[in-house]
């Protein structure tokens, strides 16, 4: 029994794991928690976004934060000036980051590896200085004050668990999504082309089509992902989606796992409450925390968690022996381990 | 009429030094990027990140310990070699086999660690960082044209680094053992050239070229711990545009980036705020263009 390339046992556990997180807010966590919670759940959205472009199409991204900021601005702009609903600004944003990553993904298509590494820098530290010069229709420096995002159907909801329930239950969909479109032909098409772009389009998988689209589908799950921080935070400013985002971004992505179906939770989790711990711990930004864990994961897992970023780009010195695709990511990793255990 | 074309002419020429000169700045940093580059096919994203740690070091010794402005100018490049030596030796050289794209996560890692230090030891507060002593702050007139002569010293000393470094590896043993480690790490080994050495006296040498641009520009944009994330990416434009193997273009590359962000800062209304975003334009437009950059070579894969 299979269902979205998912295995019975592992279906049953992601319920059991949507359960627990739909019950939390409401018997374990307190306000402060429920609202990290609330981050995490939409931070994990634009890591699963991170996933598909760079997992699966195998396109470095560093600067996905800048479509979080097209998402989150989006809502910002349709909620503050033209006073639409908050709830009808989500689709939109996504639909508006995912048309400027679509659009990236063409230039994108002629740079490879440390190219679009570099681009996409690129790309996050331009964000906020374009933000800042439209001024009049962002306020530039100031940002814009969104009021608090209220529970609108009157099931006695608190503003933090409304937006914790918003942002868990659009992760789930999207989710499901996602691994509706990565399960079937779309998947293995970008799979393919992610372990040789030679061999794909030579058995007729159009390139441009499918990294392209993966550069769109990941910018859409990014501008959703921005789109509920501004719900969450009630808030945006250009400060909010420099660098340090983007490539907070990278850090989940890479401590989650790539192609893993925990990774972006855990990943997100890591990201939202590494700063609160160093903040307490440390008393200082997260930074070194952060590069620390980055480094030493590379060091101690080079090729298991990373291996993943690593493999696509090396993935032209070693021809794929396998015929089909396996079933289940789960395997693709345990393959991985062992193909790099026996060195081959 | 005349008068108006003619100083509308001197006003150009004014802003092309000056764009010389920052360009100077863009052009160290990016021969910083090339050096590793060369050896190691990965981008140090921590490059300017290490540039502005030696900054501070030399702010320190300027400002806290009052020592002579060259004086701690050769220290702290003496000292960030030192530093980017050992970096290597310790962050790198695990990863030494792995991908480049490894290469690069670490050097992120490197990014955040090395600015968070900074912040812990200097703080996130904007310090003034003195020029060179005996170059006066007031320009001088050359031909109607008034030019900066800390903008003199900033393109000299771009160019006496670029000589000292070609003459480096051009003529001395050293410099052609780590030439031929990059270039053909199997066969330098087998001829007895300590290839994994050699790397990291490249990023030595590159921390301490790096080191440079940091000083250079500390006077005019203020020193933070986030000073040289915007002259990181004007250097990588700059070495994407000269091609990113090739030192004398990366400073081409440098000066001429400096030379359009100037122009356009000055002449295209609202452009200034959107110098980044103009970085990214060249990047990205040289890559689509020239893959190889101005100056480089375009490699072709074998399938």
């Amino acid at each position: 029994m299979r269902f979205l390339g998912l295995s019975a046992r592992t279906w049953a556990i992601i319920i059991a794991a949507i359960v627990l997180a739909l019950m939390a807010p409401l018997f374990i966590l307190n306000k402060f928690n429920t609202f990290q919670f609330a981050y995490v759940w939409a931070l994990a959205i634009a890591l699963i976004g991170l996933n598909i472009l760079t997992g699966y199409s195998g396109q470095i991204s560093l600067g996905n934060g800048a479509f979080m900021a097209v998402g989150a601005y989006t809502t910002a702009i349709l909620y503050f000036k033209l006073k639409v609903p908050y709830g009808w600004t989500i689709l939109p944003a996504g639909l508006v980051a995912g048309l400027a990553g679509y659009l990236f993904g063409f230039p994108a298509l002629k740079l490879s590896g440390l190219y679009l590494a570099l681009a996409t820098f690129a790309l996050a530290l331009s964000a906020s200085p374009v933000i800042k010069n439209f001024g009049d229709l962002t306020h530039g420096h100031e940002g814009i004050v969104l009021p608090q995002a209220e529970d609108p159907l009157g099931l006695g909801l608190t503003n933090e668990q409304w937006v914790y329930y918003l942002a868990l239950i659009i992760a789930v969909v999207l989710f499901l999504f996602a691994r509706a479109m990565l399960s079937g032909a779309t998947g293995r098409a970008l799979r393919a082309v992610r372990d040789s772009e030679t061999a794909a389009a030579a058995s007729g998988i159009s390139l441009t089509y499918y990294k392209t689209m993966a550069f769109g589908v990941s910018a859409f799950y990014a501008g959703i992902a921005g789109s509920l921080f501004a719900t969450i935070t009630a808030y945006v400013s250009p400060d909010s989606f420099d660098l340090p985002l983007s490539l907070g971004l990278l850090v989940g992505m890479v401590v989650g796992g790539l192609g893993t179906l925990a990774g972006p939770v855990l990943g997100a989790t890591f990201v939202i409450w590494l700063p609160i711990y160093a903040q307490s711990i440390f008393k200082n930004k997260p930074d070194i925390a952060y590069g620390v864990i980055l480094i030493l994961l590379m060091f101690l897992l080079p090729q298991g968690i990373a291996g993943g970023i690593g493999r696509l780009v090396a993935w032209y010195r070693r021809r794929s022996t396998e015929v089909g695709p396996p079933a289940d990511e789960e395997e693709v990793v345990h393959e991985f381990a062992v193909r790099n255990s026996t060195g081959e | 009429m005349l008068l108006a074309a003619a100083s509308a002419a001197q006003g150009v020429i004014q802003q092309i030094v000056s764009g010389l000169a920052t360009g100077g700045v863009y052009a160290s940093l990016a021969l910083a990027l090339v050096l590793i580059y060369r050896s190691m096919e990965a981008l140090n994203f921590a490059q300017g990140e290490m540039a502005m740690f030696s900054t501070f070091i030399a702010w320190t010794l300027i400002s806290v310990v009052h020592l002579n402005y060259y004086l701690a100018f050769a220290i702290t490049i003496a000292v960030s070699m030192v530093g980017g030596f050992l970096l290597e030796r310790v962050v790198i050289r695990p990863v030494e086999k792995a991908p480049p794209l490894t290469v690069v996560l670490v050097t992120l890692g490197l990014f955040f660690v090395i600015n968070g230090m900074a912040g812990l030891i200097w703080q996130y507060v904007i310090k003034a960082f003195p020029g060179p002593p005996g170059f006066p702050q007031a320009p001088v007139s050359l031909g109607g044209v008034s030019v900066g002569i800390q903008d003199l010293f900033l393109i000299g000393v771009t160019v006496v680094l670029l000589a000292i470094l070609y003459a480096f590896f051009r003529y001395t043993k050293l410099g052609l053992a780590m030439r031929s480690a990059a270039l053909y790490p199997e066969t330098s080994r087998l001829l007895g050239v300590r290839t994994s050495w050699m790397l990291a006296l490249g990023w030595g040498m590159a921390a301490g070229v790096g080191a440079v641009s940091g000083m250079l520009i500390a006077p005019i944009e203020f020193l933070d711990p986030n000073l040289m994330q915007p002259i990181l990416l004007y250097a990588f434009a700059a070495a994407v545009l000269g091609g990113i193997e090739n030192p004398a273009g990366a400073v081409a590359g440098g000066f001429i980036v400096g030379v359009l962000l100037a122009l356009i800062g000055t002449y295209v209304p609202g452009a200034r705020d959107l110098r980044l975003a103009f970085g990214l334009v060249i990047i990205v437009a040289v890559l689509l263009v020239r893959p190889g950059g101005l100056f480089g070579r375009v490699h072709v894969a074998r399938v």
